[in-house]
């Protein structure tokens, strides 16, 4: 019963548009490079997923609770400013406790804050909505983009190296895909999850 | 000179921006849908970029002289912006012709990460003046030959092929990106650029 009316409420709709219908990676296709350039390991992944969750649900949130004030024509400016701090706190939290997986990201850690999905949150959401919505919206979206991730990640970790995060689940004999390791991987790997899952939903980019 | 040399082509074919880094595929997806476009972006990132990390050399030399290279991020992508603004306006009141030409190409290049990305691997990897502009105005250039090779592509294949329907649009383009990026692959040892 209470499932029934569950199905109705605003938040439930945001997060099934943020999860599945609309989800950032695979049916708008935005925030891709740090997808495809950090996804040949998944602690990478993980790491990043929870990076960008942090920074939209941030950002999002501060921009919602001072949408009145922003001038339109500087918008864009601010909501940089305003992502580029949480993208700060995010890289000082990881180097003081994941210094390894730190240096791993390297430079992708702060390119989060030219993320589309971020700014694209700020834009098409926060700006016209109040904050505990925003703080919904976030949540979906950073888990939408970080489950995708998981997935690539797990693929091509699997193809190149035999492992997940580090233990073997492939026999030793198992000849590695080199190529699963570079960006041609991750680019095939993004382009077929992409056919498979518009194939299984029927959701088309050209109807006819 | 040498070394600059080096780091131009290395960063074309070797170290390509967008085929070995994957940076800035929000627009080269989106914009690689017809040749024209895709120029027009092209030649707007290279112009952008290569000033961008002219500007933002120095300014890191000064955050680094005042011990405050944390802040390195806010003060890069604050400088994007405004260049991008200035730029703007700049070309609108003295260049129309160009103004028109780049018009709505112009605006989207603050979110694009190579913009960003330059101004970040200059830092990591510690070059001087001389190799930052080099490595600037090569990462570009590299990301304009993408573009450009993956809009010609596209172009045809829409007029010729049949794709399935749940790969075509941005899914093929994935698939064609992964054959240009393992053909780069070809490069690789060409120059170190790191």
């Amino acid at each position: 019963m209470n499932w029934i009316r569950l199905k109705y409420t605003k938040p439930f709709n945001i997060m099934r548009e943020g999860l599945s219908r609309n989800n950032p990676i695979v049916i708008s296709v935005l925030g891709i490079c740090s997808a495809l350039a950090i996804t040949n390991r998944v602690e990478n992944a993980i790491a990043m997923g929870i990076g960008v969750t942090f920074v939209i649900m941030g950002s999002s949130a501060m921009v919602s609770l001072i949408r009145q004030f922003i001038p339109s024509r500087v918008r864009m400016v601010t909501y940089m400013v305003i992502i580029s701090s949480f993208v700060i706190a995010f890289q000082m939290i990881l180097a003081a406790f994941f210094p390894l997986i730190e240096e791993e990201l390297g430079a992708y850690v702060g390119l989060i804050i030219t993320n589309c999905i971020v700014m694209g949150r700020s834009e098409a959401f926060a700006v016209k909505n109040p904050v505990k919505y925003t703080v919904v919206d976030g949540l979906a979206n950073g888990i939408g983009y970080t489950y995708v991730l998981v997935l690539i990640s797990s693929i091509r970790e699997i193809l190149a190296f035999g492992t997940i995060l580090g233990f073997r689940v492939l026999p030793e004999a198992f000849p590695v895909w080199t190529v699963m390791t570079i960006a041609p991987g991750g680019f095939f790997v993004l382009g077929l999850l992409i056919w498979i899952i518009r194939e299984l939903s029927k959701n088309f980019e050209y109807q006819n | 000179m040498f070394r600059m040399v080096e780091i131009f082509i290395g960063s074309i074919l070797d170290h390509n921006i967008a085929l070995a880094y994957i940076l800035g595929m929000c627009p080269l997806i989106a914009i690689s849908t017809n040749l024209k476009n895709a120029k027009g972006m092209g030649l707007a990132v290279v112009f952008v970029v290569t000033l961008t990390g002219l500007i933002n050399y120095p300014i890191y030399l000064l955050l680094k002289a005042t011990d405050s290279t944390h802040l390195a991020l806010l003060v890069f992508i604050t400088t994007i912006a405004a260049t991008v603004q200035f730029l703007e306006m700049f070309l609108d009141k003295f260049f129309p012709k160009l103004y028109n030409a780049f018009g709505i190409f112009l605006p989207l290049i603050t979110v694009n990460c190579v913009v960003l990305g330059v101004s970040l691997f200059f830092v990591n990897r510690e070059y001087n003046f001389g190799e930052t502009a080099a490595f600037s105005f090569g990462a570009s250039v590299g990301w304009m030959v993408a573009i450009v090779l993956l809009a010609g592509v596209r172009e045809q294949m829409a007029k010729r092929s049949d794709v399935p329907r749940g790969l075509a649009g941005k899914g093929i383009a994935f698939i064609i990106l992964g054959i240009l990026s393992l053909a780069f692959v070809g490069f690789s040892g060409l120059a170190n650029i790191g």
